[in-house]
């Protein structure tokens, strides 16, 4: 039983691949990730912000006070070298790179043309096998239209493109008037992947304080479906690799992402909560799964579901949509809320 | 050889060579010397080698003192080692010094030479702490600037080496330690040719060891000490020659030519100078002028001034020379003459020279200025008849009338020099930003160069002036710039404080950044300034370097802004070229701090010069504005006529006769100087304040005060003055104020983070925010104004107990308005003190932060209340302070004793009753303390009588003790490098003594005031000076230290993981009978955090178990029945040391430095917090 894929031109062993996440943070969580069976490993990302941020706030902290008292013109040895910005990412993938034998996909998150993708550069430089690019823009600005948005996605695509060589994967969000133009104008600037879809880091309020937190929840199955469908309608109609990202826990999942036409499936939620041996189990179930079904080889079901392959292409349409609405309601007389 | 040529300080150029030129290096931290081992300490860090490919053991000491010793032991053992000290620290290094030079062996420490604290503490320069080590027997060489500083650094460790005589080498602090130059680089092969390896050996040879054991520093008796004492007689008589011999040797090396007196000036000159120090450059500078103009005079410089050479005095000295001024930077109140002068005479007498009149002048004193205006006043005053002898020059003394005149007006400087004054902030940037330029223009053209730079006295708001020369000669200059070409005022609130333009020449450039535009610009201008900018034709150029600073994300920081503009209007380079090397130098600065920093000062330098335009002053003054007084009409005379000029700046007019004669300084000044220093100040919110007080507590600088009233107090209340209904119980139908002073904050906003009430519409908003302090200026002046007119709640009546932050509140604050940094962790607990003991309160403060925010001139923010009374304060030296306040304790013990005895003695003429309640009052709480008080008014009344009769003479003696019956409060405050390292041995002897005295520890971990060096207090993993790879040992348990003693009462505090807490424990702490020891967490600007969030740092550093609250009450093991002392006040820990250490640049720089060490130190430090939570634990459960 063949049981591998390719991923943008990458020969992996299998399609469950462990997404950006903190286990990543360190050499020490990657390796345990290749020896958990890993076939590769997209590390945590590289934040726009945080290139910037942290080099600002050493700055910042260097200075402030500084030259302003004569007897304390500064308060700080001034030290030879700082991992300031990306030296500590980069310094990763490369021990990442010497330490294991699997593909290293670096991550990098940002939304601005600005000087921080030359980083990409630098992650290609360092090793890395491939760059996922995470674009995330909250479009908070009112008089920002949805045309300039998509252009800004597509600019920060196109000058990456410039940058590397090795292929770059695009991460999504799924909030897109129109996603299939969306994800056709990514591929037409040259997106080797599309992974759909980032999930965000959405604030929560802290009654008690009357304050906005922070709050991380892990995904769940439920979560698959949207992926899942966008997969589905995209798959061999642009033509890039696809990649399922958000509510992969199960073996079900596993196959369900495969036969919507994605090369992998990629899980952090379920590693971070079960370990990382939910690797190999949700493998073992593929495993048996296509066993019992006498599947020889992944690729068998790679799209198998897609649009382009249904009987009823409509399924995974509006009228689907109808049909999924009704059925969910408890209401007896059929009345929406 | 092709030396490399820097731009660098005097520090640097002597701790370059000392480095060099040494295995061992002792340090410790003292101003202006602290940056010699900071250079040491790093270069170690990064593994930089000395001359022999080995890597320097630098090592912190715990006082100057303790690097004596250390210095005196690693060369006893064969090492060369050095150290680096001034003033104070040289003092405590005088009984090693003795015993170095009587066992005659070779070293050199580098001394950046500065005054003594006598009737004050100064850092800045003179000789008089080298001066006190004159009969110790070391050799001293003195530097005059930075190239003499690399050199003799390097003669001077060859002749010590060779002579066996140890050597100070000595330079001016500030003037030539500070100021930045042009200096060549010695290189290894130099050095090796200086010091050679037979020397190296020898010394070797001379060793301690077991191998070939001896003894040395033995005890001796009447019958051979004096015999021992003049047996290295013939090493002295060679020292001189040896020096020479090393001199000449270093010219044939380098060309730079020294002797052990070089003389400058007419060969044939009939007045003379003699002096040592970088004042032999400005005098210099004027003899080349006056010997231009035909005039006969003459500098004799003194390189090598002990062991003092008359052979070679008198061959240096010109014979024509007729009158000689010997000029000394040092004050021997009593004395025949100050040491130079009495050298010169001793020196004439024994050379049979004679018919040459000598006279003694002093200057410079504390860095005061030395110019080329007062050198001419001294030739002048020489050519008198009977000229002054000990004269001073540079002040007007018109008490002894020493002074002699000078022209101030004098000027030796060449029109081919560029010199360009810069007024900025200490947070704007403007010395780095100038300190680039001069290396810049140092390094990147011919011109030579010299930077200096001068700051204000406070720490937050601080003023900085940046004097920059460069020219085609090299510079002599060693004073400030009077008459600029370039004068660039870089705030422009400076023009209504300060006469900026009085140093600008004739026809200058003014560059002034303005957040008004060039048109409007010239309105906001005071008249006083239009008519200078008339009057002295100054071309003005204006750029609203905010606008630019903010639109690169630079904030306020204008330094490259206005460093591109200078280079623009300058002309040094050419346009395009200043941009690449200002872009270069940026690169090189901030380069390793992350691309995006660089980026940033790249776009600010790249908007700068098309945002700077030409403003073309009208003919007449337009303007209706005056500069503002300085201060209020309603300040006190001596505010007004002393405190005042120091304010404007003009504090070196004043007279002697304006000051105090033995440092003696009323309180309560602070609240006369008005900073206006902060962009956003605190606004009271009535409808959401909850009256807790906690913002009273933590402000810093006393700006928040409330009070409590009767309502018919408002009647005449400003219309925009805030009030709502007092939630005291006690206080019925009473109103409540919240006022703050917006002239006084400083903007830190950790009132706004301690507020625990929130608006229920606007979540972001509480019951006290921040607003912008301009348009609330005028009305907030005049509602803080009447609230210092209502009354003043009463300490010992109305039913309240002032024992909780609520009650606490109300409570004059008698420390206000310091010049401590913005959000100050230390000053919280100093004013609440202050509230609680300060008007019966004697305050014993170690130097330190401490003491400048708490001493340093023009004002002191301790005060007194209405009735006059509030903490006496003095600070004695760093390392005794402890000892001090004990002596204070000793005193009140004796005195009140005595009184209490002629109270008894009297009981019949003042009256049983009176008698008999003064002895037996409790003063226990606030009530009795002014029971009491009215008791010893009622006592000084009969008294008065007395002495008119009766017993005159016991009567006038009590009357003068009389205030010792009312109880007395000592406290010993300080930071943690007294309380953990210089001063430990004597506050241990304190704690030690049972007596009732409270020493408050400011614990921030490191030196603070002199920036940043690690303590012994200094927390495991964290980087500090001194520990640039991380501190690799734990911080000292100060608190389990003094607990052993069983005696006193303990405790550790941090008011923003528990105001209540602290609150109680400095009453207990207080009340406790015996001595007491309360070491309180303070964030600090060191530590690297958003100031704002020192308090959250402060809980979270209790709640990560790295500051655990407790308090070892003693009292609590007399009770009955007898109970543990040891009180944990906090709960076991509940988040990681990393969650509290990370938020902190001091450990996260470690990790972006060496993330494998940083990683390495916090699981070490997290395993001593776990392991020390689990040892207070139990032992607070014990029974």
């Amino acid at each position: 039983m063949d049981l591998s894929t390719t991923y943008m031109g990458l020969k992996l062993k299998h399609p469950i691949v462990p997404s950006a996440s903190p286990l990543s943070k360190n050499l020490d969580g990657i390796r345990k990730m290749e020896d958990a069976g890993a076939p590769a490993v997209v590390m945590y990302s590289l934040f726009e912000e945080q290139i910037e941020w942290e080099s600002r706030v050493l700055d910042h902290y260097l200075s402030y006070g500084s030259e302003s008292f004569a007897e304390a013109t500064s308060y700080y040895p001034d030290l030879a070298h700082y991992n300031v910005g990306p030296d500590e990412y980069l310094n990763l993938i490369s021990k990442a790179k010497a330490a294991t034998s699997i593909p290293i996909i670096g991550s990098l998150n940002g939304v601005s043309t600005g000087g921080w993708i030359e980083y990409a550069h630098k992650i290609q430089e360092a090793g890395a096998d491939a760059i996922e690019l995470n674009l995330y823009y909250i479009a908070t600005d009112l008089l920002r239209t949805g045309a300039e948005v998509e252009q800004m996605y597509l600019d920060v695509v196109r000058d990456v493109k410039k940058t590397v060589t090795i292929p770059v994967a695009v991460k999504l969000s799924p909030f897109f008037s129109s996603t299939a133009n969306m994800a056709y104008r990514l591929a037409a600037q040259g997106a080797d992947a599309l992974v759909l879809f980032n999930r965000f880091y959405q604030p929560d309020f802290d009654l008690e304080h009357l304050e906005v937190v922070p709050h991380l929840v892990l995904s769940n199955s439920n979560e698959l479906r949207l992926p899942l469908r966008w997969t589905a309608i995209l798959h061999g109609r642009v033509p890039v690799d696809f990649a399922i990202t958000t509510g992969v826990h199960r073996t079900e999942d596993v196959l369900k992402g495969l036969m919507a036409g994605a090369k992998v499936t990629m899980m952090a939620s379920e590693l971070l909560e079960h370990g990382l041996g939910r690797i190999n189990q949700v493998l073992e179930g593929v495993k048996s799964w296509m066993i019992e079904r006498e599947y020889e080889s992944v690729s068998q079901m790679i799209g198998s579901l897609s649009q382009v392959n249904l009987a009823q292409p409509a399924m995974i349409e509006r009228a689907n949509y109808m049909k999924n609405l009704l059925s969910w309601s408890p209401d007896p007389t059929g009345v929406l809320m | 050889m092709n030396r490399p040529l820097e731009t660098i300080e005097g520090n640097e150029a002597a701790a370059y060579v000392a480095y060099k030129t040494n295995e061992v290096i002792a340090i410790y931290p003292i101003t202006p010397s602290s940056t010699m081992g900071e250079y040491a300490d790093q270069w170690m860090a990064e593994g930089k080698k000395n001359m022999w490919g080995s890597v320097p053991v630098v090592k912190e000491m715990q006082s100057e003192g303790g690097a004596a010793g250390a210095i005196h032991g690693a060369l006893q053992a064969g090492a060369l080692a050095t150290t680096f000290t001034a003033s104070q620290g040289l003092l405590l290094m005088i009984p090693n010094m003795y015993k170095i030079a009587g066992e005659l062996t070779s070293t050199v420490f580098h001394i950046a030479a500065r005054a003594l604290a006598v009737q004050a503490l100064s850092i800045f320069g003179d000789h008089s702490d080298v001066m006190a080590t004159r009969s110790t027997g070391w050799a001293m060489l003195f530097s005059n600037s930075g190239q003499e500083i690399m050199d003799l650094a390097l003669v001077s460790r060859a002749a010590t080496l060779e002579s066996r005589v140890p050597f100070l080498h000595v330079f001016d602090g500030f003037r030539s330690s500070a100021e930045v130059t042009k200096i060549e680089f010695l290189s290894d092969d130099d050095m090796k040719a200086m010091v050679t390896d037979d020397l190296v050996q020898a010394h070797r040879a001379r060793a301690l060891t077991p191998d070939r054991p001896v003894l040395r520093g033995a005890a001796q008796d009447p019958d051979v000490y004096f015999q021992g004492r003049e047996s290295s007689n013939p090493y002295y008589l060679a020292t001189p020659a040896i020096v020479q011999k090393a001199m000449d040797q270093f010219a044939g090396l380098t060309g730079r030519q020294y002797h052990l007196f070089d003389y400058v000036g007419a060969p044939d000159a009939e007045r003379v100078i003699i002096m040592m120090g970088s004042g032999c450059e400005a005098a210099e500078e004027t003899v080349d002028y006056l010997l231009a103009k035909g005039e006969k005079v003459g500098l004799l410089k003194i390189r090598l001034y002990r062991p003092f050479s008359i052979e070679h005095f008198i061959a240096a000295l010109p014979k024509t020379v007729k009158v000689i001024a010997a000029m000394d930077r040092t004050k021997e109140p009593g004395s025949a003459g100050e040491p130079l002068y009495q050298d010169v005479i001793t020196a004439l007498v024994e050379g049979d020279v004679s018919g040459i009149k000598v006279i003694g002048g002093r200057y410079g004193l504390a860095s005061k200025e030395f110019n080329t205006a007062m050198v001419k006043g001294i030739y002048d005053e020489m050519t008198k008849a009977k000229p002054k002898n000990h004269f001073v020059v540079g002040i007007n003394d018109d008490v002894t009338h020493n002074s002699i005149d000078y022209d101030p007006d004098f000027s030796t400087e060449a029109d081919d020099v560029v010199r360009a004054v810069f007024y900025g902030l200490g947070a704007d940037g403007t010395v780095g930003a100038n300190k680039n330029s001069i290396k810049i223009i140092g390094e990147e053209t011919p011109n030579y160069v010299q930077g200096y730079f001068v700051y204000d006295s406070k720490k937050s708001g601080s003023r900085t002036i940046s004097h920059l020369r460069f020219g085609p000669r090299p510079i002599k200059s060693t004073y400030l710039i009077r008459h600029a070409n370039f004068v660039a005022v870089h705030q422009f609130g400076f023009f209504e404080r300060y006469n900026v333009l009085e140093v600008a020449a004739k026809g200058a450039v003014l560059l002034i950044n303005s957040p008004f535009g060039v048109e409007a610009t010239w309105d906001q201008l005071p008249t006083q300034v239009q008519q200078q900018i008339i009057d002295k034709q100054l071309k003005v150029f204006v750029i609203d370097g905010y606008d630019v600073a903010k639109a690169a994300g630079m904030g306020n920081r204008v330094n490259t802004v206005m460093q591109a503009c200078f280079f623009a209007i300058s002309g040094v380079l050419p346009r395009d070229e200043a941009i690449e090397q200002i872009k270069k130098a940026i690169k090189k600065t901030y380069g390793k701090r992350g691309e995006a920093v660089v980026k940033m000062n790249y776009a600010a330098v790249d908007a700068s010069i098309e945002n700077m335009h030409e403003l073309k002053a009208p003919a007449q003054a337009t303007s209706t504005t005056a500069m503002p007084a300085v201060v209020s009409s309603a300040a006190p005379d001596f505010v007004k006529n002393f405190t005042a000029k120091i304010i404007a700046g003009e504090g070196n007019l004043l007279p002697v006769s304006a000051m105090p004669v033995d440092g003696t300084y009323p309180t309560g000044t602070a609240m006369w100087e008005k900073r206006n220093i902060a962009l956003e100040v605190p606004v009271w919110d009535t409808d959401v304040c909850i009256q807790c007080g906690k913002c009273v507590l933590v402000c810093p600088h006393a700006v928040i005060r409330a009070k409590t009233y009767d309502p018919a107090e408002l009647t005449n209340a400003p219309a925009t003055f805030k009030s709502s209904e007092a939630r005291w119980k006690e206080l019925p139908g009473q109103k409540y104020t919240l006022q703050v002073a917006v002239e006084d904050c400083t903007g830190c906003a950790l009132c706004v983070e301690a507020c625990p009430a929130k608006n229920k519409s606007i979540s972001g908003k509480k019951a006290i925010n921040m607003a912008p302090q301009i348009p609330l200026r005028e009305t907030e002046r005049a509602n803080w104004d009447f609230f210092l007119e209502l009354p003043e709640v009463s300490r010992a009546e109305g039913g309240i107990k002032y024992n909780n932050v609520k009650n606490v509140q109300l409570l004059q604050p008698l420390f206000e308005f310091s010049g401590a940094c913005s959000g100050c962790g230390e000053t919280p607990y100093v004013k609440l003190v202050s509230q609680l003991f300060g008007d019966r309160a004697l305050v014993a403060n170690a130097t330190g932060c401490t003491s400048i925010y708490g001493g340093n001139l023009p004002t002191t923010p301790w005060t007194f209340n209405k009735a006059g009374r509030g903490p006496a304060w003095a600070n004695s030296l760093f390392e005794d302070n402890a000892e001090f306040g004990l002596g204070m304790r000793l005193t009140l013990d004796k005195q009140s004793q005595y009184a209490r005895e002629l109270v008894a003695r009297m009981r019949d003429q003042i009256g049983a009753e009176l008698a008999d309640a003064l002895l037996n009052a409790n003063q226990a709480d606030e009530a009795g303390i002014e029971a009491q008080r009215n008791r010893v008014a009622e006592l000084k009344l009969k008294l008065n009588t007395l002495a008119n009769s009766g017993s005159p003479a016991q009567a006038k003696d009590l009357h003068s003790l009389a205030d010792l019956l009312v109880k007395k409060s000592v406290w010993i405050m300080g930071g943690d490098g007294w309380a953990y390292d210089i001063g430990y041995g004597g506050l241990d002897h304190v704690l030690a003594s049972g007596l009732n005295v409270n020493v408050l520890v400011l614990d921030t971990e490191v030196y603070s005031n002199t920036g940043g060096q690690a303590s012994k207090s200094t927390p495991l993993g964290a980087v500090a000076k001194f520990a640039a790879g991380g501190k690799p040992s734990g911080k000292k348990d100060l608190g389990g230290m003094a607990m052993t003693y069983g005696n006193v009462y303990v405790a550790t505090i941090a008011m923003g993981a528990s105001d209540a807490q602290t609150v109680r424990i400095l009453l207990e702490a207080e009340a406790y009978d015996g001595p007491s020891l309360v070491i309180a967490y303070s964030h600090c600007i060191a530590h690297g955090i958003d100031m704002s969030k020192g308090l959250n740092q402060q809980k979270l550093a209790v709640e990560s178990g790295y500051w655990p609250l407790y308090h070892y009450n003693p009292a609590l093991k007399a009770q009955t029945p007898s109970r543990n002392p040891f009180v944990l006040d906090s709960a076991a820990p509940k988040v990681q040391l990393k969650d509290f250490a990370y938020n902190e640049t001091r450990y996260r720089m470690l990790s972006q430095s060496d993330p494998v060490t940083a990683e390495r130190l916090m699981a070490e430090a997290q395993k001593e917090v776990t392991e020390r939570w689990h040892r207070l634990d139990m032992q607070a459960k014990a029974q």
